[in-house]
């Protein structure tokens, strides 16, 4: 299998790994822990180094989770104390723990590569060096860790998948209900610094934060049902990591910059397009509200004057403006959408209701 | 007293420690601000947004000074910030959703403009490097005036549409209906916001400038109830994380300036949780085990007064167990009639029994009535 | 009060047409039409989601309609700001802000101030003039994270006083209080009603309409029904704002007749 492949392989494999969790951690607005968590299990990572001195030991993941955990538990504390809200604890806890990290490196790890850089950036275009053979199969050792952790993620989330649903969509009800979505959020925080360990090696912390969030969010602008979300935060994933790949290959720039850089331009693009809640989209519906508005105005407007001695005055198209006070492009465009529908006929000036017309204006008043 | 001299006379130690105790009193001061209205995240944020900034700056220009630098950073960080109101404004994405969206593409796409300028011949990306993690040792004199300038004109601002920040801050629709411009402000204090992050990436870097926006804000909302002083304290508070990182970390090897910051200022905070007056953990307890206190010596000498009611006098002893069997409270009712015994309201009679003083039993009569209306 | 345009805008005090506000695909108001005459103190009442407090904010000009127009006075309320005065609903604002009572209640002048200045000694004045009408002035220094909620109530009452304006918005001031506040609110919107002011409530609790009130808006996204409570505060209009929940209704009217 040639480099290419192989990165490509890796890309998409860190790529859905971080999506699956990332869909939880939005609908939970919960997105910046992506980042916390991504720093604040440095100081866990250096540990785990100094005491096994192995770059490559498990232990360095176990680390890695257990300071995500810990990151979890502080700033529930902290909120706990009533004194700081969520987003200060967030904002204070994770900067100190990524600090004592970089200060132990420093002091105790500096001429070792455990490079903060590397932690922080990482450089998928090494991968490839980074070889594992087992039996007969040499894979770089990337493949076979995030294939792992993705594992993990979908084994986790498909076997709590009722429960997760529950605890991110109603947690009160959750709780009442016997399961505890407290246990299941410390879970969900493990896996998250697992996937984050894991990918750092590969992309780096921040591309870790763009494909936990770009890509679920974007998936939130397509569809509110869980399931769909988790699978075309996925692909959309994939997406962008295969588009990424290509960009750094056409650019020769960095592989995770291109990647997060894709994720945003996906992000983008379908906020832009996305049938029903994407801006274009919405822009549509909202012009069209507004005629159907005054449309129907207009209708039970007619319909209120029809047959009374009025009718010759009110229903005429300047009695509108005068009277009524609408606006001249208002009034204009209800009439227009009123006829262009068949609901009104013009009789020189004086506008008369057809049979639907009125059938409309009284569904319109019954229904809104 | 070495510290100190030295803090005046090498050239290094002072401008690391003037500037870092600048940029902490502007981060400080405008961190209030960002923690009052829920925006602790943002700096993280436009940190990590102005990246690009900072490469397309040079990439423009080719100049690599501080003023030109900081001016790129502003200014992409700030369009950042348009991008997040109008995220959360008009579509279903929300505010932390944002938040993380720009931080990691911003940065994605500044981490490929960087390795365009890794190609130049001339670029040495030692330089902006330094934004990423800060190299405070790199700074110099001219870096100093830019960084004082920015930071003061953002305080003279602050000042100025003080009471508009505070309305907008605490009630925006308010604002809005006694006529205020409540969009432009929010732009402008934000804009404030992105100017005291961007002049301190080259000292403290990219990932820690968001805790000096928060910790020290957070820090000083523990000591006061007022607005005015809270931004001062901050300020304080910022600047003396500033100096005390930048002093340290001249004084150890291998003791980066950045990181050693965001300790100390952490360590601030954590202080502030423990031992700030009325919201403080420790304040708190000793409250309420004041609170018990009292609890527990009106109770003990309610029974008492009950029991005795049952026989001839009021000062009828009766022992400690039988209190203890009649308490409703946890532990025993031994230390609570050692501290009766101090306030005289109870007196021992031998080593196993107790009696109400007078001052015991009117003290007991006035709670009763208190508390159950004048029956016994 | 009939959909009758023939009183000219300047003289009624809020003066609404065709009102319709839409949140994404759904009206929150359609079609509202209202006409609210100076001095009268008016309640709005309606089921959860039925555009009351949209509509408050329509007035006020801190949403934009779909269609319809809203005059204060005969003008839009940009122009007319000095005559009204809003009372938000409590849970707006974080209470944990670090300032305290007199502070908030000035802050009802700040648009008189001007900009770059202090407030100096006569708007403090002002606003403790404002807290001894709801009777607040002792607690001038406290900090509002202290405050109950009786009390946080008064002091957004006092912010909107301060303003001394001729028309009152206010969104469910008697939300959450304890009975002395309440009692005390009541008295003050009767007062103010003295004065010749107007005042809109935003209501929820359908008992004390009659009691309170002189007025009083059905509003269900549209309009059901709006005039004297005498004559529109039936069993049938509440039947028709309110939906199926007929047993309550007649619970109600039936102690409305006792």
């Amino acid at each position: 299998m040639s480099a290419s492949i192989e990165i490509q392989i890796i890309a998409v494999l860190v790529a859905v790994a971080c999506a699956l969790p990332g869909v939880f951690l939005v609908l939970r607005q919960l997105a910046m822990m992506s980042d916390a968590i991504s720093h604040a299990i440095l100081p866990g990572i250096v540990i785990a180094f100094l005491l096994t001195e192995d770059l490559s030991s498990p232990l360095l993941i176990l680390g890695a989770a257990a300071a995500g955990v810990a990151t979890v538990a502080l700033v529930e504390l902290l909120r706990k104390t009533g004194l700081l809200k969520e987003d200060a604890a967030i904002g204070i806890v994770f900067p100190a723990l990524f600090s004592v990290g970089v200060i132990l490196i420093a002091r105790f790890a500096g001429d070792v590569h455990l490079d903060v850089d590397a932690v922080l950036l990482g450089e998928l275009a090494f991968a490839p060096f980074d070889r594992v053979v087992l039996g007969s199969i040499d894979v770089p050792k990337a493949t076979l860790v995030m294939a792992s952790i993705l594992m993990l993620n979908v084994v986790f989330i498909g076997l709590f998948f009722k429960e997760l649903k529950l605890a991110t969509f109603d947690s009160a009800l959750a709780a009442t209900l016997g399961f505890t979505p407290v246990l299941l959020h410390y879970v969900l925080m493990g896996l998250v610094s697992t996937t984050a360990v894991g990918a750092f090696d590969a992309v780096g912390s921040i591309l870790v934060v763009a494909l936990m969030v770009a890509p679920p969010a974007a998936a939130y602008m397509l569809t509110q049902r869980l399931a769909s979300m988790l699978w075309m935060s996925a692909a959309l994933g994939a997406i962008s990591a295969v588009g990424g790949y290509w960009m750094a290959r056409w650019l020769d720039a960095s592989i995770a910059g291109s990647m997060a850089s894709t994720a945003g331009l996906v992000f983008l693009l379908v906020l832009a397009f996305a049938p029903e809640r994407g801006l274009v989209s919405r822009v549509r519906q909202q012009n069209r509200q507004r005629q159907v508005f005054a449309r129907d105005m207009l209708l039970i407007h007619l319909y209120h004057h029809e047959g009374l001695p009025e009718a010759e005055q009110e229903c005429r198209v300047e009695h509108l403006q005068d009277h009524l006070r609408w606006e001249r492009d208002f009034a204009m465009m209800a009439v227009r959408t009123a006829k262009r529908a068949g609901f009104v006929e013009d009789q020189e000036g004086l506008m008369k209701l057809s049979d639907s017309g009125r059938e409309q204006a009284r569904h319109a008043l019954v229904h809104i | 007293m070495d510290i100190l001299t030295e803090l005046f006379t090498d050239y290094t130690l002072r401008t690391v420690a003037l500037g870092a105790a600048l940029l902490g009193i502007s981060a400080g001061a405008l961190g209030c601000f960002a923690l009052l209205r829920r925006q602790s995240l943002l700096g993280d944020a436009i940190s990590h947004a102005a990246l690009p900034g900072i490469a397309l700056a040079f990439l423009l220009t080719g100049s690599k000074s501080s003023l030109v630098l900081i001016l790129g950073a502003g200014a992409v960080g700030w369009f950042g910030s348009v991008l997040i109101a109008a995220l959360t404004r008009r579509t279903p994405i929300t505010y932390d959703t944002a938040l993380g969206i720009l931080l990691s593409v911003f940065f994605g796409v500044g981490l490929v403009m960087l390795t365009f300028i890794q190609r130049m011949p001339d670029a040495n990306q030692a330089g902006l490097d330094s934004f990423l993690f800060g190299q405070a040792a790199a700074l110099m004199q001219r870096d100093i005036y830019v960084i004082l300038a920015i930071g003061s004109v953002i305080l003279l601002l602050t000042v100025a549409f003080w009471k508009e920040f505070k309305l907008i801050s605490f009630d925006p629709d308010m604002a809005e209906t006694l006529g205020l411009p409540v969009r432009a402000l929010e732009h402008l204090l934000t804009g404030l916001f992105v100017a005291a992050i961007v002049i301190g990436l080259q000292t403290v870097g990219v990932v820690l400038m968001s805790a000096l926006i928060v910790a020290p804000a957070a820090a000083a909302r523990q000591w006061t109830n007022r607005l005015g002083v809270m931004v001062l304290l901050a300020a304080v508070f910022g600047a003396v994380s500033g100096v005390s990182g930048a002093v340290s970390s001249s004084m150890a090897p291998n003791l980066p300036t950045g990181p050693v910051i965001v300790v100390v200022v952490s360590m601030i905070v954590g202080a502030s949780l423990l031992f700030a007056p009325n919201r403080g953990f420790v304040f708190r307890k000793i409250r309420e085990w004041k609170s018990g206190r009292a609890l527990r010596v009106d109770a003990v000498l309610v029974d008492l007064y009950t029991l005795a009611s049952q026989h001839a006098s009021a000062d009828y002893p009766h022992s400690e167990q039988v209190l203890n069997v009649m308490s409703s409270m946890s532990g025993t009712a031994k230390r609570t009639l050692h501290l009766l015994k101090t306030l005289e309201l109870a007196q021992p009679i031998d080593d196993q029994r107790w009696s109400l003083t007078p001052a015991g039993e009117e003290r007991a009569r006035r709670v009763i009535e208190e508390h159950y209306g004048g029956g016994a | 009060m009939t959909t009758d345009h023939a009183i000219p805008a300047e003289d009624l005090a809020i003066d609404v047409r065709d009102l319709t506000v839409a949140y994404r695909e759904k009206p929150v108001l359609w079609d509202v039409d209202l006409q609210i005459p100076d001095g009268v103190l008016m309640a709005i009442v309606g089921p959860n989601g039925a555009g009351k407090t949209t509509f408050i904010k329509s007035v006020l000009g801190l949403n934009t309609p779909a269609a319809g127009s809203v005059l204060v006075h005969g003008k839009p309320y940009q122009k007319n700001r000095s005559q009204v005065a809003y009372v938000p609903q409590r849970g707006s604002v974080d209470w944990d802000f670090p300032t305290n009572v007199l502070d908030v209640v000035t802050m009802g002048v700040y648009g008189t101030i001007g900009w770059f200045r202090r407030p100096g000694a006569a708007p403090k004045a002002q606003a403790i003039k404002a807290l001894a009408e709801v009777g607040m002035e002792s607690l001038a220094d406290r900090q509002i994270s202290e405050l109950s909620g009786g009390q946080q109530q008064r002091v957004f009452l006092a912010r909107a006083l301060v303003q001394d304006a001729d028309i009152y918005l206010m969104d469910e001031p008697f939300q959450g209080v304890d009975a002395t506040t309440e009692r005390a609110i009541v008295e003050l919107l009767r007062a103010l009603r003295e004065r010749g002011k107007t005042v809109v409530v935003v209501h929820h609790d359908l008992q004390t309409v009659p009691e309170y009130f002189d007025h009083v808006l059905l509003l269900n996204v549209r309009r059901i029904a709006a005039g004297p409570v005498e004559d529109v505060f039936t069993e049938e209009n509440l039947r028709a704002t309110y939906g199926g929940r007929v047993a309550f209704v007649s619970a109600l009217m039936a102690r409305k007749g006792e």
